[in-house]
């Protein structure tokens, strides 16, 4: 599998990272050397293997139901580029 | 009667699935401690977690969870003991974390069904696919400045029941009552409001057309619909739209649109067109979820009793037909009043009384049942007051309504109004000879033969008497004098 | 005069007062100015706040109220959020931001009593190997080779934590670590660092790369300084889903019980074609010195080792792809503005993430995208599910493993910077263990001919640290490791 130029506007498309034309063949070139390397794992048989999805082999624990957070709306904000009031504010999205 | 819409090539059935989005109730969100209520100052429920800051960390909710089985069991699905939360990856304003917690190879409920009825009293199984948690989005304020949208995280990490159905149904009207049942039945469990003003239940249509016997063709999803008649609207909607697309040689194609109320019709939401691959991947922040079957079990033993098995057993227990029975039970609190209104009393005619003169009252005096100024043990006392023949039929409704105005008890308004009933059979033969006496040339037709003047009489003795004549007495006294 | 005392020596001299916190910390602030502008391990640093702690540190001593750390100076990985105090993950996205809560980790260091010297520098967002990708410029290690004043990497992703301990500017440190980002640059620094097992310490706090792989650790120049620094740093914690729950023990104490009896795993996958002959040479050695102390060594087969990286590089850029969605300029950060929302993302992200940070993110969103995940990400894992049971059947035969750190030394910094896959072989020895989320430990252990330390990592069963720590000190004794660095404080 080996990705062409359109592949690689798309994938950085879908990850929203601007890419300028001029660099799209050396990303082009970058990507497919490490999808290249990968490829290795296709001669492993994983025939019956059942996928390991996380770090930990431990059920999942739950909380309890209870209001312990929030309630800090100036510490929320603190950070943000750009705010408006008691709002994050970003460029007009039109739906 | 089967549903179809004509076109100029001949009638098309209509097929409709629905993914309802409910709001689950519980106290704080899904994955983080910050509160759920509604219409909270902006961005005052949002914890770093919803806001997704660096390094924090979602922790499941055990009350969201036990809701899901509740719902789960409540539509008599299979409960999945092992389930797991899946990432859904999208950039979008109201989104903090660029991917929405989710359950996609794994939901924690798997297929059930909902019964539906339908206006002839006909009733229609459809199919619940798949039931699943998952958080809700912020919301984005697009109209309170001319360049900027507005983020307020709030309703960001609140849970969320995604309930996919079958493409089950064949008509707006099925679409409806789908929800209507759904709506009735989560309210039941407890486990969402079902408030589509305040959104904490909305619907994505699915619709597609066909003519009779073909498959399936390509489905459109109508997103974020807000009312149950918004829903069977955008069905017949977009229905007719695509059948003038297939019609005039076009291709539907299977995309998002928005159902625009104000002019009836659909359009295409170009704006998510891009964000199509999702890139679902198990979320390695989670751990495969993994109930105890004990517990399920024991969630199972403390469900309510649903509208249909409650349906069923005022029908068997109180005798009361199918129709009204089905008013009763379409909220629990009616039912709930209803049958302390029945309990040890003629349950026929409670119900009478409850779907008619009560209902109007309420409506009347603008009133919920919540509120209502009478409650369902006055009520009661109003309907033995009349059993005991203290007052009759036709007083106890002027009763009611002073119940309704004045929200006092029926015996103290009996007594500070006289209405009690005369069974005093000397004042009725007095009265009955009064009116007789008034209406001779009355007395003569009946006498010839028009024996139809016998209400006639009744009526003006009822009259004589403010209504409050035993009306059997009254009968009977009329009956003796006219031979 | 306080440049060689390891954190035993000087929690034990603080509570004799041979000398005060602030004095200890002064020096270590001292030191970190003079040397900092040379080795760049820190992006921020806090003097002011080291010293206040320090005064704290000393009122605590005097009353008997001191923890375990009290007064000891650290530095942290600029990757665990310190409330107050910027967090930059080495990027520019983050460049500004400062985090109104402190990580978990931080938090139980604070508790003990430690003082922090500053935001230790690393690779950005901790992916690399070598410190190079650090939006603050790289740092350099202390270590030079022989005849040469070519300026070498620490290793990475802590690098600037293990140049900072190696360089006696700090006792000790925090880092991280998802492939090798603690126990690559400790062998490369000639320091100790362990990775404790996953779900040890909680990550909760800690600047996400990959959740399933991500683990705190801690550096430090002794094996029983990192026992020390993890018992602080370890424990339960509720707000992170993956955190197990179960008691940390004396890993001090553990540091002590020798390795007699004990039986030592030597993966024979790890010897490689081509192997650096002073990486062989250092391992057998190794070897020896358990077999000396009383180890039974028996030869063991990961047969997936060679499968590791290529995983690593699947599953890691996957989670990253996603966990790194939340740098889009909206609620933090730095933002660069568009003409509308998407072009204001893709600017945002374009700017503030480096190219190491970009490839990998774009790598994950393939291998995740619709009609890839199968073959890529789907695989990876289930290879992944082989390469846990490698090791799960040879600890069913041994108690721990012994293998080499790292393929080779530390690089000069712009050496393998052509070809990101020759940098990722960096990691062939330890991403394994971070695969199966087993505990691993480098242990310096010798020079090579160059005069460059080399390190050999020991491996544990989950949970296990305690005999890490352990098999970890019998080689520290036996390699009697006491070179020491160019560039260091009190030289």
């Amino acid at each position: 599998m080996s990705l062409d130029p359109a592949t690689v506007r798309r994938i950085a498309r879908l990850a929203r990272i601007r890419v300028e034309d001029a660099a799209v063949p050396r990303l082009q070139g970058e990507l497919n050397n490490i999808l290249g390397w990968i490829e290795q794992l296709s001669e492993v048989d994983v025939e019956g293997v059942a996928p390991l999805t996380g770090g930990a082999q431990i059920a999942l624990r739950m909380r309890g139901d209870a209001v312990t957070d929030g309630g800090y709306p100036e510490r929320i904000l603190a950070n943000a580029p750009d705010r408006a009031g008691e709002f994050f504010a970003v460029p007009k999205v039109v739906e | 009667m089967t549903y179809t819409l004509e076109g100029s090539t001949g009638s098309w059935e209509v097929v409709v699935g629905l993914e309802v989005h409910a709001q689950v109730i519980s106290q704080s969100k899904l994955f983080s401690g910050a509160a759920t209520d509604f219409g909270s100052t902006p961005n005052t429920q949002v914890s770093f977690v919803d806001a997704a800051f660096p390094g924090m960390l979602p922790v499941l909710n055990e009350e969201c969870v036990a809701q899901a089985v509740r719902t789960g069991l409540g539509i008599g699905a299979h409960i999945n003991l092992m389930s797991r939360f899946d990432r859904k990856n999208y950039f979008y304003a109201d989104l903090p974390s660029g991917y929405q917690i989710s359950q996609f190879e794994h939901p924690i409920v798997g297929a059930g069904a909902i019964e539906i009825e339908l206006a002839d009293g006909s009733t229609k199984k459809i199919g619940v696919t798949r039931l699943h948690l998952e958080q809700d989005a912020g919301k984005s304020l697009h109209d309170q400045h001319s360049t900027k949208s507005y983020i307020d995280l709030n309703r960001c990490g609140v849970a969320l029941m995604e309930i996919v159905s079958e493409p089950d149904m064949r008509s707006p009207e099925e679409a409806g009552a789908y929800l209507r049942k759904l709506r009735t039945v989560l309210r039941y469990l407890g486990t969402c409001d079902g408030n589509m003003e305040e959104g904490s239940m909305r619907a994505d249509v699915n619709v597609s057309v066909r003519k009779h016997g073909e498959p399936f063709r390509t489905r459109c999803e109508v997103k974020n619909v807000n009312s149950i008649r918004f829903v069977q609207q955008a069905v017949e909607a977009e229905a007719k739209r695509q059948i003038e697309v297939w019609e005039g040689g076009g291709t539907v194609l299977q995309e998002t649109r928005l159902y625009d109320p104000s002019r009836g019709e659909t359009r295409s939401m170009r704006s998510k067109e891009d964000a199509h691959d999702y890139r679902y991947f198990p979320d390695p922040d989670l751990l495969p979820l993994v109930l105890d079957e004990a517990w399920v079990e024991s969630l199972r033993a403390e469900l309510p009793e649903l509208p249909d098995a409650k349906r069923a057993r005022f029908m068997r227990e109180y005798g009361i037909p199918f129709y009204d029975s089905g008013v009763l039970v379409a909220e629990q609190v009616i039912a709930d009043f209803y049958e302390s209104v029945a309990t040890g009393r003629d349950g026929k005619m409670a119900a009478n009384w409850v779907i008619g003169d009560f209902f109007a009252g309420l409506n009347r005096t603008g009133h919920s049942i919540e509120n209502s100024p009478v409650s369902a043990a006055a009520l009661g006392r109003l309907l033995d007051l009349m059993a005991d023949s203290t007052i009759n039929g036709r007083i106890a409704k002027d009763v009611l309504e002073a119940m309704m105005d004045t929200g006092e008890d029926p015996a103290s308004i009996i007594d500070a109004r006289g209405l009690r009933q005369v069974t005093d059979t000397g004042a009725i033969d007095q009265a009955v000879d009064a009116v007789l006496a008034a209406n001779p040339d009355k007395l003569a037709e009946y006498k010839a033969g028009k024996e139809k003047l016998f209400g006639f009489f009744v009526g003006q003795v009822m009259k004589a008497m403010a209504g409050k004549g035993n009306p059997a007495l009254v009968n009977e006294a009329l009956k003796n004098k006219l031979g | 005069m306080f440049s060689d005392l390891s954190i035993v020596e000087a929690a034990s001299a603080l509570r004799r007062r041979d000398f005060s916190a602030r004095e200890l910390t002064q020096a270590h602030v001292d030191a970190v100015a003079a040397l900092n502008p040379r080795l760049n391990a820190f992006i921020t640093e806090t003097p002011e706040l080291a010293l206040a702690r320090a005064d704290a540190a000393d009122a605590a001593l005097a009353a008997g109220t001191a923890g375990p750390l009290a007064g000891i100076p650290l530095a942290i990985k600029d990757l665990f959020c310190t409330e107050g105090v910027r967090t930059t993950a080495a990027s520019r996205i983050l460049g500004n931001f400062i985090p109104p809560y402190e990580s978990t980790v931080t938090a139980n260091l604070l508790r003990d009593g430690a003082v922090f010297l500053g935001k230790a520098n690393l690779d950005e967002f901790a992916m690399g190997s070598s410190n190079m990708t650090s939006a603050f410029g790289p740092v350099a290690n202390p270590w030079q080779r022989a005849g040469s004043n070519a300026v070498l990497v620490p290793g990475g992703s802590s690098g600037g934590s293990a140049a900072a301990v190696a360089a006696r500017i700090a006792m000790g440190a925090t880092g991280t670590d998802t492939g090798g980002s603690i126990r690559q640059p400790a062998a490369f620094c000639g320091i100790a660092g362990i990775k404790p097992t996953y779900g040890r310490c909680s990550r909760w706090g800690i600047v996400a790369f990959a959740s399933s792989l991500d683990q705190a650790g801690a550096f430090a120049r002794t094996v029983g300084d990192c026992a020390v620094l993890l018992g602080s740093m370890a424990g339960f914690d509720a707000k992170d889903s993956t955190s197990v729950e179960r008691p940390v023990p004396d890993y001090l104490a553990a540091t002590k019980r020798g390795v007699r009896g004990l039986r030592i795993g030597v993966p024979r996958e790890y010897r490689m074609e081509g192997m650096n002959p002073d990486v062989e040479r250092l391992w057998q050695s190794g070897l020896q010195w358990l077999r000396d102390a009383g180890a039974e060594i028996v030869d063991v087969s990961l047969p997936h080792t060679k499968y590791g990286l290529a995983t690593y590089y699947i599953v890691a850029p996957a989670e990253a792809s996603s966990n790194l969605a939340r740098y889009d300029g909206v609620r933090f950060g730095v933002r660069q503005d568009g003409v509308d929302l998407i072009d204001l993302y893709e600017r945002t992200r374009a700017e503030g993430f480096g190219d190491e940070v970009k490839r990998r993110i774009m790598i994950g969103t393939y291998v995740l995208s619709a009609g890839y995940y199968d073959a890529y990400y789907l695989r990876a894992q289930k290879v992944r599910a082989l390469i846990l049971k490698d090791f799960s059947e040879a600890f069913a035969r041994v108690d721990a493993l012994l293998t080499p750190t790292a393929p080779t030394g530390a690089f000069a910094q712009g050496e393998k910077m052509d070809d990101p896959i020759a940098m990722y072989l960096n990691d062939v020895f330890t991403v394994p263990a971070s695969m199966a989320g087993v505990p691993g430990m480098s242990v310096p252990a010798g020079l090579d001919h160059q005069g460059l330390p080399l390190g050999l990592q020991v491996i544990g069963r989950p949970f296990d640290e305690e005999t890490v720590f352990a098999v970890s000190q019998v080689i520290e004794d036996a390699a009697g490791f006491s070179a020491v660095p160019q560039v260091r404080a009190g030289a």
